[in-house]
């Protein structure tokens, strides 16, 4: 088992000049949970996700991660970035557009952080990078460039490139929003088998499909606000709230024909 | 009738005085690429009135004429004393002149990469040095290479102003030829040939340098 890393949100505040992105956020996220982010675009959810390895700096309130609070030192008192570069070392996270570095080919991309970060000698990191590859289904593809893969396969080594950190939380944002369908598929199988293994997950999807069957709670937001947080079958089946309701709607319109 | 032997026999003394040249527009390269990034690194730092000094270096030097600045730079400095050697004044003058364009390529190209390059690295704990070093600068750098090698060759061109400090580089040296032979076509076509000849050379270097950096 992995060990797995606990997000506790409270009061979190975000604006954007006079605009807020986050009003009040109260989040629980249980270590070896996946928790599953919806809600229409715009409503804060990639901001929220950000907050909590700090790559957006929320104004107000708290995020914790094992009871530690990220960013921070004190209210108003930011966090030096030596000890923000360490909380962020076991997070990892993995982003809409895949983000890999193009000038490096895949096993590059997932040692860099081996060998800058945790200072492995560079034929040990090599062998970790061969061996998140691996994990991911790509240990034929490592001496290729991002440029010659496809979306689903530059995803995945994006995925090995956080999972190689070995960290004890892993954000999601979107990751097969940039995909062609049939895509989709691997990259999802992939999570699936992460969430498996332990981690703490937390991913924001319009994969209804597998929020309904890999998380164990499911967190619908709307212009800023958390909604509801509750397990995926009274939010997806049984939402109470009319919110919720017609956001459902429109997606089920959406993806039927 | 244009004459070929002077046409040719003029092409020695003139490939002599491309060294001038040449030597101008590298080390003016080499200086501008220093100090470019020097002042893009102002541009784009967190200190307001670095990044007000950098915004006016730019714009002073992109707004002066390369000539005007020579002639300003070569007179005002024996007046404060200094008393440089032409050609110093001449990589100097053309290296600042540069140095604008140069920074100005810089922030373009880093402009260019997709916020997320930066972020994935942050995101799993690399040091701004790192994230610069390993993550922006080496695309930023590919990115940048037409642009240079453009710049080096109008730089190249521009180097026939720093006749007017004496130097005697490829036009400077072929007004004399053209004086001595009373030949001026002639020897003023072969000063084409050679400015034409050093810039294909760079264009080639440049499309050599493109390809083995593609990704
Ligand atoms: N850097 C920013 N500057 C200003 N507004 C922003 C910025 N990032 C996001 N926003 C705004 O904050 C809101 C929430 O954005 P986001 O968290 O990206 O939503 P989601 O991921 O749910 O689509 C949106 O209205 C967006 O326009
Ligand atoms: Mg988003």
């Amino acid at each position: 088992m992995l060990a797995a890393s606990s997000v506790e949100m409270r009061k979190v505040n975000k604006y954007y000049g006079k605009f807020q992105a986050l009003k009040d956020i109260d989040l629980s996220i249980p270590p070896g949970k996946v928790t599953c982010l919806i809600g229409p675009s715009g409503s804060g959810k990639s901001t929220l996700l950000r907050c909590i390895n700090f790559l957006e700096e929320y104004d107000s309130g708290e995020v914790r991660i094992d009871g530690q609070l990220i960013g921070y030192d004190a209210p108003n008192k930011k966090m030096s970035g030596r000890r923000l570069r360490e909380m962020r070392r076991s997070i990892g996270m993995v982003f809409q557009q895949f983000n890999l570095w193009p000038h490096m080919t895949a096993r590059e991309n997932v040692a860099e952080g081996l060998i800058r970060v945790r200072r492995i000698s560079k034929a040990d990191a090599d062998r970790r990078a061969s061996e998140a590859l691996a994990k991911v289904g790509l240990a034929d593809k490592s001496a290729s460039h991002p440029s010659r893969l496809s979306g689903g396969q530059q995803q995945r080594v994006a995925i090995a490139r956080a999972i190689a950190m070995e960290p004890k939380l892993m954000l999601f944002d979107e990751p097969t929003s940039a995909l062609d369908p049939e895509l989709v598929g691997e990259v999802l199988s992939v999570m699936r088998t992460l969430a498996g293994e332990g981690m703490t997950m937390v991913v924001v999807t319009h994969e209804m499909g597998f929020a309904a069957h890999v998380a164990d709670q499911v967190g619908f937001m709307e212009k800023g606000e958390l909604v509801s947080v509750a397990s995926p079958d009274r939010i997806l089946h049984r939402p109470e709230d009319a919110r919720i309701q017609s956001f459902l709607r429109t997606y089920h319109e959406r993806n039927s024909f | 009738m244009f004459s070929l032997a002077v046409f040719f026999q003029s092409f020695g003394p003139l490939f002599w005085a491309a060294r001038y040249t040449l030597l101008i527009s590298v080390l003016g390269i080499g200086l501008g690429i220093v100090i470019g990034t020097l002042i893009c690194a102002a541009r784009l730092s967190p200190y307001p009135p670095l990044r007000r000094f950098a915004a006016v270096w730019v714009s002073f030097l992109r707004g002066v004429p390369l000539l005007v600045q020579l002639l300003v730079f070569y007179y005002a400095l024996p007046v404060i004393g200094l008393d440089v050697p032409a050609m110093v004044a001449a990589v100097v003058t053309v290296g600042i002149c540069a140095s604008a364009y140069i920074s100005e390529i810089w922030r373009g190209a880093i402009a260019a990469l997709p916020k997320g390059q930066a972020e994935a690295a942050v995101a799993i704990g690399m040091t701004p040095v790192d994230v610069w070093t390993r993550v922006i600068l080496p695309q930023a750098v590919t990115l940048s290479l037409p642009a240079l090698i453009n710049e080096l060759i109008l730089l190249v061109k521009a180097s026939s102003l720093v006749s007017v400090v004496g130097i005697l580089e490829i036009t400077r040296a072929s007004q004399a030829q053209a004086a001595t032979t009373f030949r001026p076509l002639e020897v003023y076509i072969a000063a084409a040939c050679i400015y034409l000849l050093i810039n294909l050379c760079l264009a080639a270097l440049g499309r050599y340098l493109e390809h083995r950096t593609a990704v």
